[in-house]
C-alpha cells in the first residue's frame, strides 16, 4: 500500500467505526455495499444545515430560504462533476438509486415502449434494476431478455450480441455487481446498445462511491446512484439521463416544486431539474451528499480504487486458505471491493451470527438478487465488501472469525 | 449472542433428533423462508385419538431453524393434535434457551409454524 493512502488514518473520520459492538468488542465493518459509513466532514454539514438554516427550498425570500437554496443547488454542481455531466440541469435528485429507476421505467418506458417490445436484463442485477422493468413489461405486454452469467461471474457478452439482433428498445444493467462485484464493460456495451438503436440505463449504485465515473466518455443514456453507499446520507440519490431524453419524458411524480403554473384543471411542466423532484426534496441530505462527494474528491477517486483492488486481491488470498470457504465471482482484477462467498456446512446467517461475536460485521442473504443466487443454485451467501476504511487488519479479523466459526461447526 | 451458539443449539444442529421423512404420513406439511431459505418439513403420524405416535423433519438452512426443529420433534412425543395446537412462540423459544433478535426470530419459529399449518390443516380434514 502506498503511504499516500493511509486507510488507518481515514478510518478516524468515522465516528461510527470508532464504536464498540459491545464492551472490549471493537467494530470490523465489512457491510458497505449495503451502505457506507459517514465521516464528520458529512455529519458536520448535516447538523450545520439543521442548526443554522433549515428552511425550504426555491420561492422563500428570506435569508434561512436563499442559504437552503444555494447550499442545495451547490451540491447539484458538485455532483454534477463528481459524474462529469455535460450538464448540471441533467442531476435529478432522487430518494435512491431504486426509485431514480422506476422514475426511468414509468416515464421514459410508459412514452417509448408498446406492446411486444423487447428490453435486455442481466442475470445479475440488484432485484431494484429488475422489478420497475418486470412491472412495465406486465402491463405494457413487453419481452423481457436477459444476458447471462458466466461460471466465473461474468455477463455472457455473446448472448448479448444476439440478444441485440433481436432489437430491443432499453438495455439495463448494472456497472457492479453488488453480490459477484464483477465490473461490466459498460462503455463497449453502451456503444453496442446505440449501434442496435436502444437506450442503455446503467445501475451505478455499486460502482459511483469506488471508481471515477465519467457518464460522457462512457455515453451511457441514464445513470442512478445512491448517496448512502458512497458516504452520504440515505434518503437521496441521484438520477443522471442525457438533457433531450430527460426534457421529452412526460413528469413522474406530480406536486410543487415540478410545475411551471397550476390551474384548477392543468398544468404547466417546470424546467430540469425540477420537473422530476416533485415535493420537498431531501434538502439536508442533498446537501450531505454534496459533502460527501467533495470528502472523496480531496482522497481521489483513482485512490480509493487503487486501495480497494489492493484490499480485495488481499481478502482473496486469504479467504482462498480457509477451507472449505468457496468464492463466487471473478479474479481481483475485474471485481471491485466485494466477495461474495460461503462456507461448507454452514449457512451464511451462522457464518454472519458467529463473526458479530467479534464485531466482524458481513452480511448474510440473497443480497437482493435471488435470480443470482438461484442462478448458482445457492439460497443465500455470506458478503464482505470494503471501502477506503478498510484496512488488512480488518480482513485478517474476518478470516480469524471464520475460522471461530469452523471450529464452532466442526 | 455468544449464548445463540450454546451447546444444547450445536448438538441438536449436528447431531438432529427425528431427522428424516415418513412415508406414508397422516400429516405432511413444509414452508420456507425465501428470504434466507431455510426450508422444514414435517411428517406426522397420529393414532385415532389424536396423539402424535410418529415423527420426522426434514430440510435444510441455519443452526436456528434446523434445531429448533429437532428440539420441537423431541417435544411433541405423544402430545394431541390439539396440545400441538397451543404451542407458542415462548415455548420454542423456552426449548432454545435464548433471546433473539426479529430476522433470526424467523428461523426459530419456520418449524412450529410447518408443525402447527398441518395440524390445523388435518382438524378441517377431519372435520369434513
Amino acid at each position: 500500500m502506498t503511504e499516500l493512502f493511509d486507510a488507518k488514518r481515514i478510518k478516524e473520520d468515522f465516528p461510527a467505526l470508532k464504536r464498540n459492538v459491545k464492551e472490549g468488542v471493537s467494530l470490523v465493518y465489512l457491510d458497505t455495499t449495503a451502505t457506507s459509513q459517514k465521516p464528520f466532514e458529512v455529519l458536520n454539514v448535516l447538523a450545520d444545515y439543521y442548526s443554522n438554516y433549515n428552511a425550504n427550498v426555491h420561492r422563500g425570500i428570506h435569508t434561512l430560504a436563499e442559504e437552503a437554496t444555494a447550499a442545495y443547488e451547490n451540491a447539484r454542481r458538485i455532483i454534477s462533476e463528481f459524474i462529469n455531466a455535460g450538464n448540471v440541469n441533467e442531476i435529478i435528485y432522487v430518494r435512491n438509486t431504486t426509485e431514480a429507476i422506476n422514475l426511468v421505467a414509468k416515464t421514459w418506458g410508459m412514452k417509448n415502449l408498446s406492446e411486444g417490445d423487447r428490453i435486455i436484463l442481466t442475470e445479475m442485477e440488484h432485484h431494484s434494476n429488475l422489478v420497475p422493468w418486470q412491472m412495465l413489461a406486465s402491463s405494457m405486454g413487453l419481452n423481457i431478455d436477459i444476458i447471462p452469467v458466466t461460471d466465473n461471474g461474468l455477463l455472457d457478452l455473446q448472448v448479448y450480441d444476439e440478444l441485440l439482433d433481436k432489437e430491443p428498445k432499453a438495455v439495463c444493467v448494472t456497472h457492479m455487481s453488488n453480490v459477484l462485484g464483477t465490473l461490466n464493460p459498460i462503455k463497449s456495451m453502451a456503444a453496442k446498445a446505440h449501434e442496435h438503436g436502444a437506450m442503455i440505463l446503467v445501475d451505478g449504485a455499486q460502482s459511483a462511491p469506488h471508481m471515477v465515473v465519467d457518464v460522457q466518455d462512457l455515453d451511457v443514456d441514464f445513470f442512478a446512484f445512491s448517496a448512502h453507499k458512497m458516504c452520504g446520507p440515505t434518503g437521496v440519490g441521484i438520477l443522471w439521463g442525457k438533457y433531450d431524453l430527460l426534457d421529452a419524458m412526460p413528469p413522474f411524480l406530480g406536486g410543487g416544486d415540478m410545475i411551471k403554473r397550476v390551474y384548477l384543471r392543468e398544468f404547466d411542466t417546470n424546467d430540469l431539474p425540477y420537473k422530476f423532484e416533485a415535493g420537498t426534496p431531501a434538502i439536508g441530505e442533498a446537501i450531505g451528499m454534496g459533502a460527501a462527494v467533495t470528502y472523496l474528491n480531496a482522497i481521489g477517486m483513482d485512490n480509493i480504487w487503487k486501495h480497494e483492488q489492493e484490499i480485495v486481491a488481499y481478502a482473496m488470498n486469504r479467504l482462498e486458505e480457509v477451507p472449505g470457504i468457496k468464492m463466487y465471482g471473478p479474479d481481483a482484477e475485474r471485481r471491485g471491493g466485494v466477495v461474495a462467498f460461503t462456507l461448507k456446512g454452514v449457512h451464511p446467517h451462522d457464518i454472519s451470527q458467529v463473526l458479530d461475536i467479534d464485531g466482524v460485521a458481513v452480511r448474510a442473504g440473497h443480497h437482493c438478487a435471488m435470480p443470482l443466487h438461484d442462478r448458482y443454485d445457492l439460497v443465500a451467501t455470506a458478503r464482505a465488501s470494503f471501502y477506503l476504511y478498510n484496512t488488512h487488519d480488518d480482513v485478517d479479523k474476518l478470516i480469524d472469525g471464520l475460522y471461530k466459526v469452523k471450529t464452532l461447526f466442526k | 449472542m455468544d449464548d445463540m451458539y450454546r451447546e444444547v443449539i450445536l448438538d441438536h444442529y449436528k447431531n438432529p433428533r427425528f431427522k428424516g421423512e415418513l412415508d406414508p404420513a397422516d400429516i405432511s406439511y413444509q414452508d420456507d423462508n425465501p428470504l434466507c431459505g431455510d426450508m422444514i418439513r414435517i411428517d406426522l403420524r397420529v393414532d385415532d385419538d389424536g396423539h402424535v405416535i410418529e415423527c420426522a423433519f426434514s430440510g435444510q438452512g441455519c443452526a436456528i431453524s434446523q434445531a429448533s426443529a429437532s428440539m420441537l420433534m423431541e417435544d411433541i412425543q405423544g402430545k394431541t393434535l390439539e396440545e400441538i395446537k397451543e404451542y407458542s412462540r415462548d415455548d420454542i423459544l423456552d426449548m432454545l434457551g435464548i433471546e433473539l433478535g426479529p430476522v433470526r426470530l424467523k428461523c426459530a419459529m419456520l418449524s412450529l409454524k410447518v408443525l402447527k399449518v398441518g395440524a390445523y390443516g388435518v382438524q378441517e380434514w377431519v372435520e369434513e
